[in-house]
């Protein structure tokens, strides 16, 4: 299966010039960067590693570039996403976050029905991956 | 001026003269302020039509009564202050009427109504009449509770950003069984919807009950999310007959784990306002559909405006609102549209008379709303849906997603796959107005479902003339 987190997920995935791209739109917006990696892919696993703290002050995407190859060298077999913060009052939340590497197969998620009183079921994803050790998925 | 004896004699005497009427009254930072589109019956002069909504909207009656002495009764009167000519159109006036805060009980949509569209909307010497805008004072706005999650923590919950999310009402809206119903709800979503929905008129009916919808669409909106990895939801409606089954049906969704519920604008302001407190003591989005408005909002002499009913309903507290497409089946002036959006989204609204926003806003912290784009839209439009109505909206294509070629699956990827693609080269810096049906016709290169869909819908479009217009004359100005 392939996780369709992140803002462009149902498109093939990108280059590092169009994730490039990305950033300096939102340089643009002001926004500041981070890079976040996880194995762990729950969709409410919302604290993915931070790789180091956000890029504030940037002017250029190559810092940022820098950033996510050298993530994705580190860890070739994690989810590595980019997100972008907005601190504008009224907003002050990620504006843009999108998957930049992902491992080469995803195992995806069990359902688990827990059938409770009545015709009630109560739901529990689980990652197969993440019955693995940490540093051990996706090996 | 009249001596108080005169001003207080029995008898019957026109409203201006009764103090509704003040040229020179200068509102307070508190004052509520209405304008109102007037068309008096003919023969009755503006000021004193203006006077007589002021008078009949606050503390008067058609005759003068000796017990406003008791009170501060200059205080309590609603003062009419400007009346303009409606540009273009004859016999209409644009009147501006100040409300003491004091005429208002705090954090009530109700009280406030009985007021401002109380009586007044029955009053024989007018022919129609019209609540175009409000400006509400920070001090009332601080009194409501506004939109229990607000776009912001929405999507944080949903972990869904930089792009509109994706919805669709299951269709048909009424007849099928839960377990039907519930197979339209994996599909889209699995097919790369976030939101399926149910339709405004599906509550409780023979050929489906509540609690059998209920567990089938968590089937589905979890076994979506197994499937994709995503964070997926069904607006569960929960309109019913009495506050005590609504409550039942919003708890039950609950229990069951779903994160947004849905409500119906006809279930009335108190319900309204009751569900919200609901819905931000129980963690839930809370959608409203607008059913019910287009009886008052549509015509431009007589009723509420739209963007009225989104100031009230931010207040009251719903975080999704269907307010417009501009593109689709439904009312919708582009500008108009843009105006409502503004109501919904901004932390302070600047007015703009050509978007029919008369007045300064400030939201005084109340948290935003998501606007809800539905009705005859589909992937082909994405590039104009997008320009028109920015990212913070929910698009819902129900028949373009449930009425593709290959299936419900393939239409909301067609959809998805659009939207990302309009709005990854949106952020590249192309232009998505003039480029957008190469933007899409490159990505239904590789995506089968979206040249489908591209080739099924082509030449849809509903292109007439709009009712709801803001009546604006741009004036030019020595800049």
């Amino acid at each position: 299966m392939r996780i369709t987190q992140g803002t462009f997920s149902f498109l093939p995935d990108l280059s590092d010039a169009e994730i490039r791209a990305q950033i300096d739109y939102a340089l643009a917006q002001g926004w500041a960067i981070g890079v976040e990696f996880t194995d762990d892919p729950h969709p409410r696993n919302c604290y993915w590693e931070m790789w180091g703290n956000p890029l504030f002050d940037l002017r250029s995407a190559t810092g940022a570039m820098t950033e996510v190859l050298a993530c994705r060298t580190a860890r070739p077999q994690a989810y590595i996403r980019v997100n972008a913060f907005d601190a504008t009052r009224g907003f002050e939340t990620t504006r843009l976050s999108f998957i930049v590497n992902r491992p080469h197969h995803e195992p995806g998620f069990l359902l688990k029905r827990h059938e409770v009183g009545g015709r009630q079921i109560q739901y529990t994803l689980e990652s197969y991956a993440a019955q693995l050790p940490e540093g051990r998925r996706y090996e | 001026m009249l001596t108080q004896a005169e001003r207080y004699k029995s008898g019957v005497m026109p409203y201006a003269q009764m103090g509704y009427w003040d040229a020179d009254y200068v509102p307070k930072e508190t004052d509520v302020i209405a304008v109102f589109r007037i068309s008096p019956q003919d023969g009755v002069d503006p000021i004193e039509a203006a006077a007589a909504v002021a008078g009949e909207s606050s503390t008067a009656t058609w005759t003068v009564v000796w017990t406003d002495r008791l009170t501060a009764c200059e205080a309590y009167r609603a003062k009419a202050y400007r009346v303009d000519p409606v540009p273009g159109s004859p016999g209409q006036y644009f009147s501006y009427i100040a409300y003491d805060i004091d005429l208002f009980e705090e954090g009530s949509i109700a009280n406030l109504t009985a007021s401002i569209i109380g009586n007044v909307f029955g009053f024989k010497p007018l022919k129609a009449l019209r609540l175009e805008d409000m400006r509400m004072p920070v001090a009332y706005l601080k009194t409501f509770q506004g939109p229990p999650t607000g776009i912001v923590v929405e999507r944080e919950r949903l972990d869904k950003f930089g792009r509109p999310l994706l919805g669709a009402t299951t269709k048909p809206k009424l007849g099928l069984s839960s377990k039907n119903y519930g197979r339209v709800v994996y599909e889209a979503l699995k097919g790369g919807l976030d939101f399926v929905k149910d339709d405004e008129n599906i509550n409780s009916q023979p050929f489906m009950h509540w609690r059998d919808r209920f567990l089938y669409c968590m089937e589905a909106v979890n076994k979506a999310a197994a499937a994709t990895g995503e964070v997926k939801g069904h607006y569960l409606n929960v309109t019913a007959a009495t506050m005590e089954d609504m409550y039942e049906r919003a708890d039950f969704a609950k229990q069951l784990g779903s994160c947004i519920v849905m409500i119906d604008l006809v279930i009335g302001y108190t319900a309204i306002q009751s569900m919200a407190k609901w819905a931000r003591r129980n963690d839930m989005i809370l959608h409203l559909h607008r059913a019910g408005h287009g009886t008052y909002t549509r015509q431009k002499t007589h009723g509420v405006s739209f963007r009225v009913i989104a100031k009230w309903m931010r207040m009251a507290g719903v975080d999704h609102i269907h307010a417009g497409t501009v593109v689709g089946k439904l009312e919708g002036d582009p500008n108009v549209i843009k105006g409502i959006y503004s109501i919904c989204r901004d932390s302070f609204t600047r007015q703009n008379l050509e978007q029919g926003v008369f007045f300064d806003q400030d939201w005084a912290g109340l948290r935003k709303m998501m606007p809800v784009a539905s009705g005859g839209i589909h992937a082909g439009q994405m590039h104009q849906l997008i320009s028109y109505l920015g990212e913070d909206v929910v698009l819902q294509f129900g028949g373009g997603t449930i009425g593709h070629p290959h299936g419900i699956q393939a239409g909301a990827t067609a959809n998805r796959v659009a939207l990302e693609a309009i709005i990854k080269a949106r952020n590249e810096g192309r232009d998505i107005w003039q480029e957008g049906p190469q933007i899409l016709e490159d990505a239904a290169r590789w995506c089968s479902p979206l040249r489908a869909a591209l080739q099924t819908w082509k030449d849809v479009t509903f292109n007439y003339q709009s009712t709801d217009t803001a009546d604006f004359v741009p004036t030019a100005t020595t800049a």
